[in-house]
């Protein structure tokens, strides 16, 4: 195991499957001799040159579109969007042709293809530039997206995505980039997708997120222990689609609460459908109302204390959290 | 392959002025006048590109084998209406009458490592790439034997297998698909092309400009095939596209890519100029922009009743009269001895043989089984074992079946 960042991991993932398969290649804007806008493909350029790091014009609907019929002739494109917010003015290309290529040819074709990149608020660039479109995403069957937290996860779940055969939507956070964690050197280190985490055990309240959002639960759920003694437990989901429905219900058949909290906004959010879930399969467990805490419902405000304010923060879990206790008590 | 050494100079436009001409009101009468009639154009005007060397390379069989191709053709699509106003099938049909020259002319000339790609009037490429009437007709009445199980429908036929990659209903959307093509073939280290046809109202969407300049940019091998049959819909080309001199095709030049034009009621034309096309792209890995003047004799869609109101009676005469593909090839065929009048009937009655016979298939054929909503949205469902997911992955509590 060694100490590395949510960025170096990822780095390690590309050059490992770069090196595995020659079908692999990146393509983004400033993805080779820039190193990366946010330097997650610092130095590959120089490794591996310009087959298989490929700087593309600003011009994301034409690349996406690239990347999808060479995915159809079976290479195995990697495509950043410098920023997530970045794929909607290529949004036929990346929802409609890629979810449904598979379908409406009967099964003769795949698209293995991964669309990555940082999705998530909280760096003060305004309303266009801080989208988490994973509930967009997950909307579209023939599609998958995962939402990884950690070092460790980064890098096996971007293994896994680069093997699948399926085309995945892969959301990191610039925020996260500079994150640390112990991640294994096996060159074979896959995490499946749709298999969720318990980040920390806990009995008294289920709290299920993914993306940054699991790092403030557990800070808030360390307050909870020290102020109130709460035993918190923190489900990552991970993947979003597919989803580990069982992890969920396992949980809050334990904890009998369920707080979901997401940087997505609350209207159809991952919330609606995790909670739909809930009251489908552990009714009869709940001794609580679900809650969840989601960004408030506006587009993301710019002003640096507000937009704070804006997304889900500790204190508000905590909130959340005791609140839920009282309807017990 | 791209990267720092990308921006190669372009080899230089080749542009030509050809079948399409800027048409001012004033001159527009003179100039439909002046194109129109290949009836009226003597044997040696109409064999102008016989002796190009893809033609002059055909034999009599390959001759007759074009022939046949086109009616079979127009005999499918003949019948796809009479099955469509029965109520036999559901959605829209784009019908290709009045093109089968360019689908014809076009992937008759494929290789080992040429694929195809097109938009939404698919029927004509699909059967000239060899895909049967009956998985065709079978997929129109959205029957399990049809080419995608019935679940694409008259505007997502595909056949991977003859490079053939759909059929595509989104104006404009499959031109950075196909380029993605191009560029695998170039990835792979192959000799190929990638022909991706789209028509005269897409060169107006933003994607087919970003694949443009990518496909310059990249020198990737790429033909862009412009079926020009004058309406984006009912909206006329003079009312919707800006129109250089030379056609829609010599938009080309502001991406430094070489394009051309050509009269798609002639094979031999067709033919020739996408020869040229593929040999660029094949020597010079670089693109082309080929735009085909044809028109279509029914409306946008069998849906689009007005077709008869944004264009005239004779507009549409005029072209069967004087400029139809099949009866022009025919005329060739004859003045070179090589199709009696007998034969061109005798052919005209199997075609219209084997499009009933795909009727009587695709009626005769089981729609889908239910379960098959949920097969070919995800590959890891349908091969289970060959990868890594867990969880859920379909959200319904419980199937409308169950």
């Amino acid at each position: 195991m060694a100490l590395i960042t949510y960025r170096q991991a990822l780095k390690d993932a590309f050059s490992e499957e770069i090196e595995r398969d020659e079908n692999v290649f990146i393509m983004g804007e400033e993805v080779a001799q820039y190193n990366g806008a946010y330097k997650v493909t610092e130095g590959l350029w120089e490794k591996y040159g310009d087959k298989r790091l490929v700087d593309a014009p600003i011009s994301e609907a034409g690349f996406i579109g690239l990347g999808i019929g060479a995915a159809m002739m079976g290479l195995r494109p990697v495509i950043e969007m410098m920023f997530f917010s970045f794929v909607y003015v290529a949004w036929d290309q990346a929802v409609n042709n890629a979810s449904s290529l598979r379908y409406m040819s009967g099964g003769l074709m795949n698209v293995p293809l991964v669309i990555r990149g940082p999705a998530n608020g909280g760096t003060n660039v305004g309303a266009t530039h801080s989208h988490t479109p994973e509930n967009l995403v997950a909307n579209f069957p023939g599609l998958k997206c995962v939402v990884p937290v950690t070092a460790a996860d980064a890098k096996g779940l971007m293994k896994s995505s680069i093997r699948d055969n399926d085309p995945v939507f892969f959301m990191e956070s610039t925020l996260l980039y500079g994150e640390e964690s112990k991640v294994p050197e096996d060159p074979d280190f896959l995490i499946p997708l749709g298999k969720a985490d318990v980040k920390r055990e806990g009995t008294d309240l289920s709290i299920i997120a993914h993306g940054r959002s699991v790092l403030v639960a557990l800070a808030a759920a360390k307050e909870l222990k020290k102020k109130h003694n709460i035993d918190a437990e923190v489900v990552d989901l991970r993947s979003i689609r597919p989803l580990d429905e069982e992890a969920i219900i396992k949980s809050v058949k334990k904890t009998n609460r369920a707080l979901l909290v997401e940087e997505n906004k609350p209207y159809c959010g991952i919330g609606s459908q995790i909670s739909h879930l809930i009251q489908r399969r552990a009714f009869d467990y709940l001794d609580a109302p679900v809650h969840r805490i989601s960004a408030v419902d506006a587009p993301a405000i710019y002003s640096p204390p507000l937009e704070k304010v804006q997304l889900p923060e500790a204190k508000v879990i905590v909130r959340e959290a005791l609140d839920m206790q009282n309807v017990k008590a | 392959m791209a990267g720092k050494s990308a921006a190669k100079k372009s080899s230089g436009s080749a542009g030509r002025k050809g079948a399409p001409a800027k048409k001012s009101a004033p001159a527009k009468k003179a100039a439909a006048e002046k194109k129109a009639a290949s009836a009226d154009k003597s044997p040696a005007e109409l064999r102008r590109y016989a002796d190009a060397p893809v033609n002059k390379a055909m034999s009599k069989s390959d001759k007759r084998k074009a022939f046949v191709d086109m009616v079979r053709i127009r005999k499918f699509e003949q019948a796809a209406l009479q099955s469509y106003q029965k109520g036999k099938m559901g959605g829209f049909l784009h019908l290709y009458i009045g093109q089968e020259a360019t689908a014809i002319g076009t992937c008759a000339l494929l290789g080992d490592h040429d694929h195809i790609i097109t938009a939404y009037r698919d029927h004509g490429h699909a059967l000239a790439v060899g895909m049967t009437m009956n998985e065709c007709m079978a997929e129109l009445f959205g029957k399990y034997t049809g080419c995608s199980k019935g679940k694409g429908g008259s505007m997502h036929f595909f056949a991977p297998e003859k490079r053939y990659w759909g059929g595509h209903g989104i104006v404009g959307g499959q031109t950075p698909l196909g380029l993605g093509i191009a560029y695998a073939l170039k990835y792979k280290g192959l000799q190929g092309c990638c022909i991706c046809f789209l028509g005269d109202g897409a060169v107006n969407q933003g994607p087919f400009h970003e694949s443009l300049n990518l496909a310059g940019l990249w020198d990737l091998p790429m033909i862009y095939v412009i079926e020009n049959n004058r309406y984006s819909m009912g909206t006329s080309q003079d009312r919707s596209s800006v129109y250089p001199e030379g056609g829609l095709a010599q938009r080309a030049e502001a991406y430094r890519i070489d394009w051309d034009t050509a009269h798609g009621e002639n094979l031999y034309e067709v033919r020739a100029k996408t020869a040229q096309a593929i040999e660029r792209a094949h020597k010079k890995s670089r693109p082309t922009v080929l735009e085909i003047a044809t028109y279509r004799y029914y409306g946008h869609s069998i849906a689009d009743a007005n077709h008869q109101k944004y264009r005239t009676k004779e507009e549409i005469l005029e072209y069967q009269r004087n400029r139809d593909p099949i009866m022009v090839w025919q005329r060739i065929l004859k003045e070179e001895g090589v199709l009696t009048e007998d034969e061109a009937k005798e052919i005209e009655t199997e075609a219209r043989n084997e499009a009933k016979d795909a009727i009587r298939f695709a009626d005769e054929s089981p729609f889908p089984p239910e379960s098959e909503i949920l097969t070919d949205v995800y590959h890891s469902v349908d091969n289970p074992g060959s990868h890594t997911n867990q969880g859920k992955i379909f959200f319904n509590d419980r199937l409308p079946w169950e």
